[in-house]
């Protein structure tokens, strides 16, 4: 089932179409239900070749009378398949299937929707039909692998955690890459809310009915400033006028596990290694422990989690409400890792003075409690030599083993029992976040073709958390006994607002063929922000930093769209933004962002308009500009500004300490990052739109790409600065199909693939050419100080990994320390290192299936990612035998790669450790049940059985090849996680 | 009722545009983060502006030890400007072997260093950072924005003094910027911040405007021992004066031996007088020592930095050096990089410090003979500078407050430096001077070396060679060397060898070019203006 939204919709239109002529010869009447077997109120029952037609009732049922013998039906309604019937009996039942891919669906876009036949730009949508099943925590979980180009990376397995979502490449190398969240009509700030794992789970994603996802700049230019990475609308569920009493409940039951864990050396295969490499008298083999331990399986845990959904809708007289009600508990698969969490929302959507005015008034609060496992525990647990017991008799340091030196003292820089990172540091949060909102959408009484639209948003959240590890901690103990321990809290506070005003002009003119459609308006946000924080010791007498800020930036902006279409195929939009920022100097704070696009019906051509084959065929064109004023430099970057000191870091004068007063480096002229995007594509529907899809080539030029060069000495307070210098590209190519071969009553199938390929090449980043400058290390991995293994580099993709070639022998062993001289210059030293492969995936695709028959249904969704390359971080400082023993008096276990390539010393550069990480992966699978009848008709349940994150296919050693960055160092790994969930309507 | 109605709609928008459209004016809502615009309007502002100038000698950003760094550079902690001065004047001599193989930094252990080296980029921009904070100090305290203010005439009175300090600050950088990369960009208080390519400026020019500067600051500044412990005072001033004529020869090929004299006799009859006891100048409490001019303050507390003293104490210690308990030295672990060439051993003609109490070298369980630069136990370490003090008869100690970050100042500018550069002048042809109160100036230094006149020397003696020598051994690990050695023609070339000069062990002849750092390539890049150093 699609929206209630669009019901409501539906019912509006029928309203207005639906005629009073009645030549009583029959009466034909049935029911109406989903896949799910529930009933659809709303649909539109038209008796074909005429204007007679009734809708379904609250239970679905129609009952129309007709005047043509044989009779033909058309049922249709927003967001189901429309289905043609010839009807010869005196009743007719109908199960209608939920269309997304229909190209006569409604779509959501900037200030305003459009019919999807009419889109201009690169958009994709995505319903609930067809969201990923089972225990989904965050939002983002839902699109995985659905959009061609949408590339979404989670950052770890911890519950509730947030994700890297990147929409065709990365636009920027330092700017924020994130695209814009726009959830009901309202841009939210998608900056982190401390003490929550994603900003983005103040939306239950049980409350989301749709996602519009756009992709390219003629859709997105209307967002300006903001919109250069894409922008993703999430639509919430909505209540339709004069619907009945609905209740949903869902229970969702998972247990969360983990696939594999990492191949590190057992205590008898460690023994045995440093017995045979130092001999039995050598300090090591004294060092030596007699116990057995698994360290993984001492971190890890199989917990068995919980979510309850429910939800009320229904209409009370014209006031149509929903009402939602979410809990989840989930404990993460690393121990003590916990997220709680409580949401509701409340939305509104009632029409006034005789539905001129539209009122969608909607609030939502969350409340989520999170105990913070620490991750260092994944690494340690790698290291952490098998042969020591997790505990000791003693307690002195809390009963943990520990690495302690003659004096009996910890070892500082020991690895670290992961026990005891897990059970003796306290690091709890809690958040309190409320976002309001109301729309106004008011038609002019003496000017109905007038459209006033007022939005309001307040999105406020308090975030509190304190990270607590008692003195006698052995992994946070200092040896002048000053400061052992931790203890920090912090507190936040965000505010942010909004208003923004439009006015929607649209008119027919069927004297020239011609619909013309004009939108213009103004937006305003604010977003403000106050943190303090304050750390010290356990028992709070150390050295104590704290730390109070506030800080604030406006957006202002005028926007405008017009919308042309002539003859019902020709469709043109131009759309223009103003957009300020506080965030620069008033020279530079406004941005003009344009664009234009055309689409072409093809389909609706006379030559294409019978046939059998081609259903729909439009061709797209478009170009816009957008901009980036999240730059990542706060929000003041261009005032010329002086901070002080820490008392730690004063000057004495006489033997009174001053903090010291000092002018910060600015640059007055910065300003956006601007992203120019062309696109070209075709949109196609093939045997009555069983097979639809798209295909898109496009480019996006950024230019004054911000990159940190050096000024001249003298000219400023520092002797780099950040400047808007460079370039970069992103060309690529996307293909999406969606096939329904087999659509019938009981049974139907459906299959949709897509695949993106993506360049991302960086064009210039200095002023003048240089060929001395390589470009920008970056990449930093773990082992040794500030090393890198990436490079920015001009002519290459961002991010290249920059390492050295390394020799083989002639059996393919690589050989320690050999490395190729590639610059010829007869010495291999870093020199040598070389522009290569990228952590990013030249091609994505994702694929999914459903497959309904009767009450059973199936689904399985995955992703594969082509060329992405891994630096295999653990390999490279976790395998060496010069790492084994540290002189401080401790030991460390090492992974497998002890034994291949099993080299002594570091060899941090080499491109050995770069390792295809392509992969294919089965995200999902769900097999459900549902019950039409529980009991009475009215109550109807489903059953579910799932799996996520179900299968990797890869040739990385890894745990896992999904890194988002390309540099594999103890990411928190993510679980099996299989659920059972019921699902009860009445 | 049409035309109203959207009238009516129009002034309602308009005014709401216009008033939110101001809203894009914002000013930083944190107290910590101030706009100049309303900084400078009392003394306390100047105060900690000023004390940022002088901060900048030594600490490297607004958190210590490490945090908000000053300048971006791969680590804070390396871009101290005491401990990038030190390193410049100290590793490319014969007075220092380091052991890390951090890049670049055997390099300059060799005389090997190329435009690219991290440390040349670190000191240079070091250099311009100062200069770029005190132009930015005197251009907010000129008499013009003074007389906006509403400030006392007796707070304005404090303030043009802190202006002439600022302008010293500026001199004592420009110094060092002469002294180690010769031809440099030329940025004063006169030019504007902001998008602009400096002008390089020839040796000689740069000579006749730190000349001038300070010549004209001089009445301004406080008169010596009058001003707050860590600020400069006339006597400084002379110092750089002095130190500007010594090696006239060597930054405009003339000699102004007889102007060195007579700023050496201003300090002299300003009062300061030779501690009793080496030691003291470089142990704690350092900062009450009579002989200092200058001392630059290190706190490990209040002032924490990976440089500055930190360095110099962390640095030197090693080996077996690390199993002697805290106390001794006054910290927790070392570093372990730096130790003495042989040849620099070789001055002290008895270097176990029984009869030359200068030679503070700690050679148990470290080697002579340096077969192995990058091992600390190969040649021997030296322990002068401390976090920790011990009388001389061992009964009382001290200990700096904290065990990682050192509390003894650096004594820049000391009497004994000037009593040398007096006797050298002197016997340089300087007018003003007299061997006799140079030989009595000298033999006063090795009687408190010696403590007794076992070590004092006759007129004969009393030669340039006997003076760089007699430099090495009282100023060692002062950040003298280097200057010292070029005076002297020693620095490259072949004249004089030592362990690893030029990449062996046996020491080897190298280019006359390292007398000079390159200016760095990032640098050559941003500013078309400039031309590379000869030889680069």
């Amino acid at each position: 089932m699609r929206t209630k939204f669009l019901q409501f919709l539906n019912l509006l239109l029928i309203f207005f179409i639906t005629t009073s002529s009645i030549h009583a010869q029959r009466t034909i009447s049935g029911q109406v239900i989903d896949a799910q077997g529930l009933v659809i109120p709303g649909v539109t029952v038209i008796e074909k070749g005429t204007s007679n037609a009734v809708i379904t009732n609250v239970a679905g049922k129609y009952s129309l009378t007709v005047t043509t013998n044989p009779v033909t039906l058309v049922f249709s309604m927003m967001g189901l398949r429309t289905e043609e019937v010839e009807i010869t009996g005196n009743t007719f039942d109908l199960t209608m299937y939920a269309d997304d891919q229909d190209l006569g669906d409604v779509v959501v876009i900037g200030y305003g929707q459009v019919k999807k036949q009419d889109a201009t730009g690169a958009i994709s949508t995505l319903g609930s039909d067809d969201f990923i099943q089972g225990a989904v925590t965050s939002p983002q979980d839902l699109l995985t692998g659905k959009i061609a180009g949408v590339s979404i990376t989670s950052n770890g397995g911890a519950p509730g955690s947030g994700a890297v979502i990147r929409i065709r490449g990365g636009s920027s190398l330092s700017a924020s890459n994130d695209p814009l969240f726009v959830i009901d009509g309202i841009p939210i700030e998608n900056d982190g809310v401390a003490g929550m794992r994603n900003p983005l789970n103040v939306i239950n994603p049980d409350d989301i009915e749709s996602f519009t996802v756009l992709k390219d700049a003629s859709a997105t230019a209307i967002y300006g400033s903001r919109a250069s990475n894409g922008v993703i609308i999430i639509t919430t569920k909505k209540a339709s006028q004069g619907s009945p009493l609905k209740i949903s409940y869902t229970l969702n039951t998972s247990i969360s596990t983990l696939p594999t864990t990492l191949d590190v050396l057992s205590a008898d295969e460690y023994r045995t290694l440093v017995l045979d490499k130092f001999g039995e008298e050598s300090i090591q083999a004294n060092l030596l422990g007699t116990s057995n331990t698994n360290w993984q399986n001492e971190i890890y845990q199989s917990p068995i989690n919980q979510e309850h959904n429910l939800s009320l809708s229904g209409s009370i007289k014209s006031l149509p409400y929903r009402v939602s009600l979410a809990y989840t508990d989930q404990q993460g698969i690393l121990k003590t890792d916990e997220l709680n969490r409580i949401s509701g929302a409340v939305m509104l959507t009632p029409s006034v003075l005789d539905n001129h005015l539209k009122l969608t008034i909607n609030a939502r609060g969350i409340n989520v409690q999170n105990h913070f496992a620490d991750g260092g525990a994944v690494g340690a647990a790698v290291r952490f030599d098998p042969t020591q017991p997790v505990n000791v008799d003693v307690q002195t340091y809390g009963g943990y083993y520990a690495w302690l030196s003659g004096g009996g003292t910890p070892i500082t820089i020991a690895t670290k029992n992961p026990v005891a990172l897990l059970n003796q540091r306290e690091n709890n949060s809690n958040v309190n976040r409320v976002l309001g909102s109301v729309l106004m959408d008011y038609k002019l009484h003496f000017f109905p073709d007038l459209h006033f639209n007022v939005n309001a948003a307040y999105d406020y959240s308090v975030s509190s958390g304190t990270n607590v590890v008692p003195d006698n901690a052995a992994f946070d103990w200092d040896p002048s006994g000053v400061t052992s321990g931790y203890s920090s809290n912090y507190d936040q506070e965000k505010r942010n607002e909004l208003i923004e005003t439009y006015l929607n002009y649209s008119k027919n003119i069927s004297s020239i063929s011609s619909k013309i459609e004009f939108m213009g308006g103004y937006s305003w946000q604010h977003f403000y922000m106050k943190e303090a924080n304050f750390s010290t010791n356990y028992i709070g007498d150390a050295d104590t930093t704290s730390n109070n800020n506030a800080t604030e930036y406006y957006l202002v902006s005028l926007f405008g769209r017009m919308n042309y279409t002539l003859l019902d195929r020709f469709v043109l939009t131009l759309t223009l933004r103003d957009d300020g920022t506080s965030r620069f100097a008033p020279e530079s704070r406004w941005g003009l962002f344009p664009s234009a696009a055309f689409a072409w019906k093809i389909n609706e051509e006379s030559f294409l308009k019978n046939s059998d084959i081609i259903s729909d065929l439009k061709l797209r064109i478009g170009y816009g500009v957008t901009g980036q004023q999240n730059i990542g430099q706060g929000n003041y970057p261009y005032l010329a500004r002086y901070t002080y000191s820490y008392a730690n870091a004063a000057y004495p004068f006489g033997g009174a300490y001053y903090n010291t007063l000092r002018p910060e480096a600015y640059n007055y002229g910065l300003k956006w990052e601007e992203t120019t995007t062309y696109n070209v594509a075709l949109d196609y529907g093939l045997f009555k739109n069983r097979i639809v899809g798209s295909i898109d080539f496009y480019k996006r030029v950024t230019n004054d790409l911000l990159n940190v060069i050096s000024v001249p000495a003298g000219t400023n307070f520092n002797n780099t600065i950040l400047s808007n210098i460079g370039s970069l590209e992103n060309k690529g190519l996307e293909f999406s199909v969606n096939f329904r071969p087999i659509v019938k009553k009981d049974i139907f199938w459906e299959f949709g693939f897509n695949i993106a390929y993506n360049q991302n090449e960086i064009t210039k980043l200095t002023v003048v050419e240089d060929s001395a400058y390589i470009g920008v290390e970056t990449g930093g991995i773990s082992g040794g100080i500030g090393n890198t293994v990436q490079m920015h580099s001009v002519g290459y993709p961002a991010s290249t990994f920059y390492l050295m070639q390394q020799i083989y022998d002639t059996d393919g062993n690589p050989i320690e320390g050999a490395y190729v001289d590639r610059n010829e210059d007869g010495v291999v030293d870093e020199q040598d290192r070389y522009l290569s492969e990228t952590p990013t995936a030249n091609y994505l695709i994702g694929f999914n299936t459903n497959f309904n028959y009767k009450n059973f249904d199936l689904r399985l969704s995955g992703r594969a990612s082509i060329g992405n390359f891994v630096y295999d971080n653990i390999s490279s400082v976790n395998g060496l035998y010069i790492d084994i023993y540290n002189s401080a008096g401790y030991m460390n276990n090492v992974t497998n790669a002890i034994y291949q390539p099993g080299f002594t010393d570091y060899q941090l550069k080499s491109d050995y450790y770069m390792k295809d990480a392509s992969f294919l992966k089965v995200d999902n699978i769900s097999l459900g049940y549902t019950i039409k009848k529980l009991f009475t008709d009215k109550l109807s349940a489903r059953i579910g059985a799932n799996v996520q994150n179900a299968f990797v296919y890869t040739k990385y050693n890894g745990l896992d090849p999904e890194i988002f960055g390309g540099i594999d160092n103890n990411m928190y790994p993510r679980p099996r996680i299989y659920s059972l969930s019921i699902n009860i309507q009445f | 009722m049409k035309i109203k109605n959207y009238t009516i709609m129009l002034l309602i928008l308009v005014t709401l545009f216009s008033s939110c459209f101001k809203d894009l004016n914002t000013i930083p809502l944190d107290e910590d983060e101030v706009t100049s615009a309303n900084l400078f309007n009392n003394l306390g502002d100047y105060q900690q502006f000023l004390a940022k100038l002088y901060a900048g000698l030594v600490i490297t950003g607004q958190e210590g030890p490490a945090g908000l760094p000053d300048i971006n550079v791969a680590d804070e902690g390396f871009s101290s400007y005491l401990r990038q001065y030190w390193v410049h004047q100290e590793v490319p001599t014969d007075e220092v072997v380091v052991a890390w193989t951090d890049p670049g930094l055997p390099q300059y252990n060799f005389q090997q260093w190329t435009t690219s080296s991290d440390f040349a980029e670190m000191m240079y921009y070091r250099i311009f950072y100062q200069i770029t904070l005190c132009n930015e100090f005197i251009r907010n305290s000129s008499d013009e924005k003074l007389a906006e203010k509403e400030i006392s005439d007796t707070d304005i009175a404090v303030i043009k003094i802190y202006r002439y300090e600022a302008r010293l600050l500026r001199a004592l950088s420009y110094w060092h910027a002469l002294d180690l990369f010769g031809n440099v960009p030329f940025v004063t208080d006169q030019d504007e911040l902001g998008a602009f390519l400096p002008q390089q400026i020839n040796r000689a020019d740069l000579f006749t405007f730190i000349e001038a500067e300070l010549l004209d600051i001089e009445n301004g500044l406080i008169d010596p021992h009058q001003n707050d412990y860590g600020r400069m005072d006339k006597a400084s001033a002379w110092m750089i004066l002095a130190k500007l004529y010594l090696n006239a020869s060597v930054y405009i090929n003339q000699d102004k031996n007889t102007e060195c004299i007579t700023y050496c006799n201003k300090i002299i009859d300003a009062g300061y007088t030779l501690d009793s006891r080496y030691q003291n100048l470089f142990w704690l409490g350092n900062e009450t020592n009579p002989e200092i001019i200058f001392a630059i303050p290190n706190d490990g507390v209040n002032s924490k930095t990976y440089g500055g003293t930190t360095f110099i104490v962390s640095a030197a210690i090693g080996g077996s050096m690390n199993d002697i308990s805290p106390s001794v030295y006054g910290i927790g672990g070392g570093w372990g990089g730096h130790r003495a060439t042989p040849q620099f051993v070789n001055l002290f003609d008895d270097p176990t410090g029984l009869t030359d109490h200068r030679a503070m070298f700690y050679t148990n369980g470290q080697t002579f003979e340096i077969d192995d630069y990058a091992q600390f136990t190969n040649g021997y370490a030296i322990d002068k500078f401390r976090n920790s003090w011990i009388s001389e008869d061992g009964n009382d100690t001290l200990r700096g407050a904290d065990q990682t970050f050192v509390d003894t100042d650096f004594p820049l500018f000391r009497l004994g430096d000037v009593y040398l550069m007096y006797a050298e002048a002197t016997l340089r042809g300087g007018a003003g001077g007299d061997l006799t109160t140079a030989l009595g100036y000298v033999n006063d230094l090795r009687q408190r070396a010696y403590n007794d006149n076992a070590g004092n020397i006759s007129s004969s003696q009393l030669t340039l060679d006997f003076i760089l020598d007699e430099r090495g051994r009282e100023l060692y690990w002062e950040a003298q060397r280097r200057t010292d050695l070029i005076r002297f023609n020693k620095l490259t070339g072949s004249t004089y060898l030592w362990a690893w000069k030029g990449g062996v062990q046996e020491g080897t002849s190298t280019d006359e070019k390292y007398n000079l750092f390159p200016i760095p390539a990032s640098e050559i890049n941003a500013n078309p203006n400039l031309l590379q150093n000869t030889g680069y």
